[in-house]
């Protein structure tokens, strides 16, 4: 007979990043009761012995994923394009030193790698578990994450700002 | 020979996930590329100004849905689920939501009782946070929970009775923040306080008690605040514990159902 794994123990976790991943409190505590319930549900894949809480953070990715995808028929090459059109005065006031507001201009899979490493500081090789690619993937969009985040955070324009008159 | 730093290296070496001596040869490199070490240090900062900005989530109340939903049933368990989850019930630990159909409308006392029993049954066997605040800081911590809650709260006396104060923490459910006083006596043996802000139309009841999956439950109602306390320890002393509960609450007998 197996015992029962503690999910309450990952509660915190989950909800922190859930909030981060969402930006919105209320929609992150809907995505960690949806991955609570899915992870209810399917226990019985779970090998006991191995790391629950990758677990849980990869079954909330897929959560996550799958409500972008319901949200957004066809992706946003967000990633690659993102032109915002402004006055050369408002460059200043648009530059994103906020943090939350940088972190909701990344892509999604971008702000997914930034926080699992550098909040929820797993591995490189969890994070690669948790978002089912290859690690170099990681390492890639960690990359372009953190310096995009730079650059924003920096008040430099990450992306091509159209000035207009 | 050293091999060159490359990008993958700089980030490793903020994560921490380099072997020493590679990041000794890091920090060599970054001493003569000023460039790259202004990039470490703004990813450094991103990873800080990340933490500043969401590790608040960490420190706040369990909403008890949230809490009820980690401790819910699968709706169609195979058998060996419910084989594991009955064993679970019948040890004594946890096991909510087997007896109950979690979706089933509960009168608003039993809801409140239910609430409290669990997180009864999911904090008092922590052995290491059992509470976030101890009772070291009781008077901090009577201040802080009575102003989350709205109202001055007071944390029982039950050293007559051989528990002491351990400490408490905060929670939240769909009427708002909860406060939990946890106690303990010289056997170690664990009881817990549960106020919250009573639902409107449940003014008053009676000192009411109720067994919920093993964890017994002395529970009332006083003007705008509902408390009760939960325990899993002989019934005689539960009840004493629960009398002088509420004759120091209230201030006056209590009369059990």
């Amino acid at each position: 007979m197996r015992a029962r794994p503690d999910l309450i123990e990952h509660l915190p976790r989950l909800r922190r990043y859930a909030r981060a991943l969402t930006g919105d409190a209320a929609r992150a505590d809907d995505l960690v009761q949806d991955t609570l319930e899915r992870a209810l549900a399917k226990l019985d894949l779970w090998q006991p012995g191995s790391d629950l809480r990758a677990w849980l953070f990869t079954l909330m990715h897929n959560l996550f994923v799958n409500q972008l995808r319901a949200r957004r028929p066809q992706d946003t090459a967000l990633d690659e394009a993102l032109e915002i059109p402004v006055s050369g005065g408002q460059m200043e006031a648009l530059a994103a030193r906020d943090l939350h507001a940088a972190l909701a201009r990344l892509p999604d899979e971008q702000r997914a790698v930034i926080l699992l490493v550098g909040l929820e500081q797993f591995s490189y090789a969890e994070a690669a578990q948790v978002l089912g690619v290859p690690a170099g993937t990681v390492m890639s969009r960690l990359a372009r994450a953190r310096e995009r985040m730079r650059q924003m955070l920096a008040g430099e324009p990450a992306v091509q700002l159209k000035v207009v008159k | 020979m050293t091999e060159p730093v490359r990008e993958d290296d700089l980030h490793a070496y903020v994560d921490g996930a380099l072997a020493e001596a590679r990041r000794l040869e890091v920090e060599a490199w970054l001493a003569a590329h000023p460039d790259d070490a202004a990039r470490v240090q703004a990813w450094a900062g991103q990873n800080q100004a990340l933490h500043a900005a969401f590790d608040g989530v960490l420190n706040e109340p369990l909403p008890i849905d949230l809490v009820r939903a980690a401790r819910r049933q699968p709706a169609h368990m195979p058998y060996k689920a419910v084989a594991a989850a009955l064993a679970l019930v019948a040890s004594g630990l946890i096991g909510y939501g087997v007896g109950q159909r979690a979706d089933q409308p509960m009168p608003a006392p039993l809801h409140f009782a239910r609430d409290a029993a669990i997180a009864h049954a999911v904090f008092s066997p922590e052995v290491r946070h059992p509470v976030e605040v101890d009772a070291a800081h009781a008077a901090h911590l009577v201040s802080w929970l009575s102003k989350r809650i709205g109202t001055q709260l007071k944390a029982p006396d039950f050293g007559a009775l051989g528990f002491e104060l351990l400490g408490g923490r905060l929670l939240s459910d769909e009427s708002g923040p909860v406060a939990q006083f946890m106690y303990q006596d010289a056997r170690e043996r664990r009881v817990t306080l549960y106020v919250r802000r009573a639902v409107a139309g449940n003014r008053e009841t009676a000192f009411r008690h109720v067994t919920e999956n093993g964890v017994e439950v002395f529970y009332w109602i006083d003007r705008d605040f509902g408390y009760a306390l939960s325990g899993q320890i002989a019934h005689a002393d539960m009840q004493r514990l629960g009398d002088a509960a509420y004759q120091q609450l209230v201030g006056k007998e209590a009369a059990a159902d």
